[in-house]
């Protein structure tokens, strides 16, 4: 994965909470066997209408959309099904980083794996954060991995939490099968040792 | 000695590394595998020069995506018949067993795994599926993966795991009649919400949990990630040993009574402490069904939709105003009587053969109202015989239903089983997402005894309503 350390950009709010997968990637584009062209499928049944023509009034296919890699999402986002697809989508579209109060624990899981980084802030900051992109729309924010931090416009930070390895393998782009690769005698161990069920825990 | 959970057993047998201020390198006893979330890990894993490290721990078969009408093969779709074919390829080249097309023990995932006693106590399990939290119910550790994490367990049978924190559902009384294990987890995720569980595995206690058969605890083990949990999990007892014995991939002989000691080892002691604690009395429970665009939207049967007015989070008054919009639904509206344009009883939920024993018992001698197209899909082809060994299917034909062939189906619409734009469909699924069974499609979830009686009525009904003979 590329590393990322610090990003400043533009951010789109979608204020609904509970986005599942089910919207993120609809079920129907899940038969695709490669990763190619999944941005066409983000949002599809809430960017296009029955025609395929796309709805003027849904965020991501407004101006401000464009060039935009920050996520503002409602409570409890990516809940649902564990589909990778949801993921592809997003950081095809051009997302790095979503930022909700939480997020489910498959969906934070994937981000991580493909360098979406899935940012935590309290409901206070949350609401801040709507009330900031409702009155300039354009606004930018700015992360920064090593310090933890979301920088508002008028230079007001916010921490987020990052556990020690998720942030490691940001700022170093580790890839996590490298890790695992990298570990192959004690798993080959492990597995001698449990085959005759000698492994006492 | 401290007094330790059945999950803490699990876990800690299972860790192979653990570094500081890193996650726990896991070990992986078995890794199920569909057609859906597959190719890119396989595809990635070649590109790397990588084998299956343990073929012999690793299952496949085709579910998702599989015409469940007899006359939908070969499959017209180029997509779906291309997720075939590359599924099919890998699993040759990696030596991986596949329940293929005409493979007589072909499934749903999570209806395979216990049926063909893959699933066994005291494992991890995982899948690139969210489900995979259903092979819980047997005490094994088992929860739905990504993609990159599919890749990662095929090179390396391992997985980069935090321990998750505990949470103790407690189960006390007895269901009344009518009311099923399906009712039961709707009623609990109703109660702690679909984020309740979140970071959290859930393990189910109680008598309530102990009276229940193995295809129950699969039916609340499965919907547990419906809550946000990570899994479920039932501790093992006789009902777990007696449903195991004897089945294709379950330990035979002097390896039976080793594995059976062990497994008898397993349960939570008394006393362990758990880092939260829910409790339900199932006695006092009802028939359920959800109203609204997640599967915590739910009431009893008889009950009427809340008002988004007097609800004062924000956020949850937001989402119940767009779900009801959706669902074109009103405020303070009953269900009961609501029509109803497609039954479907099937999915890794409600799928198994107790399942259709239910919906037959209600439909037997009846016919389904004409309004209503009535799908009765089996969880697999085992089931799909032990059905019509019984009997079951000419029941449902009689009735007006349609006997069809095993896959996921209706539960997410992508074999092209599908509801239309605005339909309203009772369904003994898993989720009732917008456009979950179709675009446009409006989902009540619900138990294959309210499937069946609302097919039936061709409105939402409760099966109490109906005299039943057991089943
Ligand atoms: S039946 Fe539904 S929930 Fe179960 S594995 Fe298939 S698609 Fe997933």
């Amino acid at each position: 994965m590329n590393p990322l350390k610090t990003l400043t950009a533009r951010v789109v709010a979608l204020p609904n909470e509970n986005v599942d997968t089910d919207q993120i990637t609809p079920a129907r584009f899940l038969k695709v066997t490669d990763k190619a062209g999944m941005d066409n499928y983000l949002f599809a049944d809430w960017r296009y209408d029955a025609a395929g023509n796309a709805r003027p009034d849904f965020v991501l296919n407004q101006p401000r959309a464009q060039g935009a890699q920050i996520l503002l999402a409602g409570d409890n986002f990516g809940c649902g099904s564990s589909r990778e697809h949801a993921v592809w989508a997003l950081t095809a579209f051009g997302f790095r980083a979503v930022i909700s109060t939480s997020f489910a624990d498959i969906f934070r899981n994937n981000a991580l794996k493909n360098g979406l980084l899935t940012i935590v802030v309290d409901k206070a900051s949350h609401r801040d954060l709507f009330d900031l992109v409702a009155e300039i729309p354009d606004a930018q924010l700015t992360i920064d991995v090593a310090a933890q931090t979301l920088t508002l416009p008028d230079g007001r930070a916010v921490n987020f939490p990052l556990d020690p390895f998720a942030r490691t393998c940001f700022l170093e782009g580790v890839d996590e099968l490298g890790y695992l690769l990298a570990r192959r005698d004690a798993i080959s161990q492990y597995e001698r040792n449990t085959q005759h069920g000698t492994r006492e825990a | 000695m401290t007094p330790r959970t059945l999950f803490d057993r699990i876990w800690s047998r299972h860790v192979v590394v653990q570094e500081p201020q890193s996650p726990a390198v896991l070990y992986v006893d078995l890794h199920l595998v569909h057609e859906v979330t597959s190719p890119q890990a396989f595809q990635d894993l070649c590109a790397r020069g990588l084998k299956v490290r343990r073929p012999d721990k690793t299952f496949a078969t085709i579910d998702h995506i599989v015409p469940t009408d007899r006359r939908g093969f070969p499959i017209a779709d180029a997509q779906a018949a291309e997720q075939v074919r590359q599924i099919e390829t890998n699993c040759r080249a990696c030596g991986v067993q596949l329940f293929g097309l005409d493979d007589p023990r072909r499934g749903i995932v999570h209806v395979i795994g216990p049926e063909l006693g893959l699933t066994q106590p005291g494992m991890t399990i995982v899948c690139g599926d969210s489900h995979t939290a259903t092979h819980g119910a047997f005490g094994a550790l088992a929860f739905g993966v990504g993609t990159s994490q599919v890749e990662h367990v095929l090179a390396t049978q391992c997985l980069l795991q935090y321990k998750p924190k505990t949470m103790q559902v407690r189960v006390d009384g007895t269901l009344p009649r009518g009311v099923t294990a399906k009712d039961l987890v709707l009623a609990l995720i109703a109660q702690i919400g679909i984020g309740g569980g979140t970071g959290s595995v859930i393990e189910y206690a109680g008598a309530a949990i102990r009276a229940l058969s193995m295809e129950a605890r699969l039916t609340i083990c499965n919907m547990t990630i419906e809550a946000g949990a990570r899994a479920g999990m039932i501790a093992p007892d006789d009902t777990t040993f007696e449903y195991l014995a004897g089945r294709e991939f379950a330990p035979k002989g002097a390896a039976w009574d080793a594995a059976l000691a062990h497994w008898k080892t397993l349960p939570t002691d008394d006393g362990a402490t758990f880092d939260e604690t829910v409790s339900l009395d199932a006695s006092a429970l009802e028939p359920m069904i959800t109203f609204g665009t997640n599967p915590g939207m739910g009431m009893p049967i008889a009950g009427r939709i809340p008002d988004p007015a007097t609800i004062s989070d924000a956020s949850q008054k937001h989402a119940l105003t767009k779900a009801l919009a959706y669902m074109n639904l009103q405020p303070g509206q009953a269900l009961l009587g609501h029509p109803i344009d497609v039954a479907f009883i099937g999915s890794c939920t409600n799928g198994r053969l107790s399942d259709l024993r239910a919906a037959a018992a209600v439909l037997k001698s009846r016919h389904v109202s004409p309004r209503t197209r009535v799908l009765v899909v089996p969880g697999s082809q085992q089931v799909k015989r032990q059905a019509e060994q019984e009997g079951l299917h000419e029941i449902f034909r009689a009735a007006g239903a349609e006997w069809r062939e095993p896959g996921c189906s209706l539960c997410i619409a992508m074999n092209g089983d599908s509801l239309e734009p605005g339909q309203y469909c009772i369904s003994t699924s898993n989720r009732n997402f917008e456009g979950r069974q179709g675009k446009g499609g409006r989902t009540f979830l619900g138990s294959p005894l309210t499937a069946a009686a609302s097919a039936l009525a061709g409105a939402v009904a409760d099966a109490r309503e109906f005299s039943i003979a057991d089943f």
